[in-house]
């Protein structure tokens, strides 16, 4: 059984679905914009309203949606390969509940208003320290249900903690304010977020860089990864920390926006021979493509108030997490 | 080639090995034999360096183990556990072609040379046939021949297999012992745990025989598997063959029947 396409096919698909989309993304508003225009004005030395739309509006809402999305591919592939299971998310070992919590915190107390870095920087903390004490807690050399089961806990503290914050948050105002902001949303971002997003990310994928061969040989089981000349704690400390960045720093700055990273590489890892290495480059793709589709949904859909992405994605993608289960029943997945 | 000093490995107060030596020769194939808990596997993951022994040294042509790279001790040994653990369902060709993984660096693919070990492996191996198939959809004797293929395409100077043969049929269980036979005759060497003591005499150099983490004897399985070890070890001794139709079948062995 050959798959159809071949690894450089499907990664040209992707990409080139990538750029459809991305182009897409920048039509798609309230106002309708001429592109060509827009650009044009854009360059100007005083651009107007469509090249201000432009460039301040719709590009960083779009490149944002491109690194949050490709981290949460990217990451939920790296997490179901370190943890040996297709169930894992990205979210799974703290880092984004740890970052909601950073960021709660920030809007809790007021903090979030002084400088517009300071809630995506609270969302960085929240995630590095969360992901950390899930990795004391599993300890050094435990298998992935250790750590699976550590995550678990951490991330149910966590939640409590938000939950109490809520609880106890001084006016019904910044119940909503904390609420709205846990949905996850693309809107109303400008190039600062974007320049807060792009540190973390791109760190967590260069750390994530050639790890793939690796995690195909954890795929044999850790006994065999050992012998095979894989240092698993370095591997783990490595991949931990690329998942904290990357994904603590998208959810710093987007919110939860869920399934994604669950979704996506489950989804073409059939695509891909069921490998490791092969599903990192095509999940990040696929996993941007994703949260663009899904930004361009919300903005097109006709409703009051925006629907939040991250109520989207997780609106459609828990049905059809639920149909990819349906059709594999009886199967190993 | 491979040599082991005073190994000890204890979980928490649990002593699993205590003191145990080992020496390999150069296409040598040693059987390491003893009951159920006697501490083989242990042995073998430390061997392997899945686990560090809390005592004593491991030596490979004369050089401490620690002083070679992870890399370069897994492209002279290599492991093959009992249990299989395959998480994805890769093709067979795939599975196969990781066993070469140890020799490349992180940014190469098989080169024409490792392309060539793969095929003649899967030939040897008699994976032809199922090259494209995905691993779980293979039967346990089938799974067992890629796993060994895995292990084998590495070319390792020292095969270490654990249980290669249990849950397999006899044929399958010929086939493989034939494969790590091969693999000695090329002038390497093989550690292989069993349990079925007349495959340990027919196909091992050499036995060496646990018992509660400790080296109860070692030397040719004729000096290995007398009557006072047997008894010792495993509380059987030799029986008489039987005298009818499935006399072919009889076991060698019964139960030790203490009468003094």
């Amino acid at each position: 059984m050959n798959p159809a396409l071949t690894q450089r096919q499907l990664n040209l698909l992707l990409g080139a679905l990538l750029l459809l989309a991305a182009g897409l993304s920048l039509l798609t508003g309230s106002e309708a914009i001429p592109l060509l225009q827009a650009l044009r004005e854009s360059l100007a030395e005083r651009p107007g309203v469509a090249g201000l739309i432009l460039t301040e509006l719709r590009l960083p809402r779009t490149a944002v949606a491109l690194i949050a999305g490709a981290s949460l591919g990217l990451c939920g592939a790296l997490m179901q390969s370190l943890l040996r299971n297709p169930l894992a998310s990205p979210g799974l070992i703290g880092s984004a509940n740890g970052a909601a919590l950073g960021a709660v915190v920030c809007l809790y107390f007021g903090l979030a208003g002084a400088a517009a870095f300071i809630l995506p920087l609270g969302g960085m903390l929240g995630a590095l320290l969360a992901t950390f004490t899930v990795y004391l807690l599993a300890g050094r050399d435990s298998g992935s249900l250790t750590l699976i089961l550590a995550g678990v806990a951490v991330n149910a503290f966590t939640l409590a903690l938000v939950s109490l914050l809520l609880n106890l948050a001084p006016s019904p105002y910044a119940v909503q304010e904390i609420a709205l902001w846990m949905l996850g949303s693309l809107a109303n971002l400008s190039r600062n977020e974007l320049w807060l997003l792009l540190p973390g990310s791109l760190l967590g994928w260069l750390l994530a860089w050639r790890q793939g061969r690796a995690l195909d040989l954890l795929g044999l089981g850790e006994e065999t990864a050992l012998s095979m000349g894989v240092d698993l704690t370095n591997l783990r400390r490595r991949l931990f920390l690329a998942v904290a960045l990357a994904v603590g720093s998208a959810v710093a700055v987007t919110g939860a926006i869920g399934f994604i990273g669950l979704v996506v590489p489950h989804l073409l890892r059939p695509l891909v021979g069921h490998q490791p290495s092969r599903l990192l480059l095509p999940s990040a793709l696929g996993g941007a493509l994703l949260l663009i589709c899904a930004d361009i949904a919300v903005r097109l859909l006709p409703a009051q108030t925006e629907i939040k992405v991250g109520v989207l994605t997780a609106l459609i993608g828990a049905p059809f997490f639920v149909w990819l289960i349906v059709r594999n029943r009886g199967r190993s997945l | 080639m491979l040599n082991a000093e005073g190994l000890c490995f204890y979980r928490g107060d649990q002593v699993i090995l205590d003191e145990v030596d080992l020496e390999l020769g150069r296409g040598e194939m040693l059987g390491l034999i003893g009951p159920n808990g006697a501490g083989k596997s242990t042995l073998l993951r430390l061997l392997a360096g899945v686990l560090t022994p809390d005592a004593g040294s491991i030596s490979l042509d004369g050089r401490p183990i620690e002083s070679l790279t992870r890399r370069e001790r897994a492209r002279r040994i290599a492991y093959l556990p009992q249990l299989n653990q395959i998480a994805w369902p890769l093709s067979v060709e795939r599975l196969v072609e990781l066993g070469r993984l140890p020799h490349l660096e992180p940014w190469q693919h098989p080169g024409p040379d490792d392309r060539a070990i793969i095929e003649r492996v899967i030939v040897q191996t008699d994976l032809l046939a199922l090259r494209q198939r995905p691993f779980d959809t293979l039967s346990g004797g089938e799974q067992a021949r890629v796993l060994l293929a895995r292990a084998l395409v590495t070319e390792p100077d020292i095969l270490l297999a654990d249980e290669p043969v249990a849950a397999l049929d006899p044929a399958h269980q010929l086939d493989v012992m034939d494969l790590l036979s091969d693999h000695c005759d090329a002038g390497k060497s093989v550690i292989v745990v069993l349990h079925d003591l007349t495959l340990s005499a027919h196909y091992c150099d050499r036995l060496q025989l646990l018992l509660d983490g400790a080296t109860l004897a070692e030397g040719l399985p004729e000096e290995v598997l007398d009557e006072d070890n047997l008894a010792d070890a495993y509380a059987i001794e030799l029986s008489e063959p039987e005298e009818n139709a499935l006399a072919p079948f009889s076991l060698p062995w019964r139960r030790l029947r203490r009468s003094d």
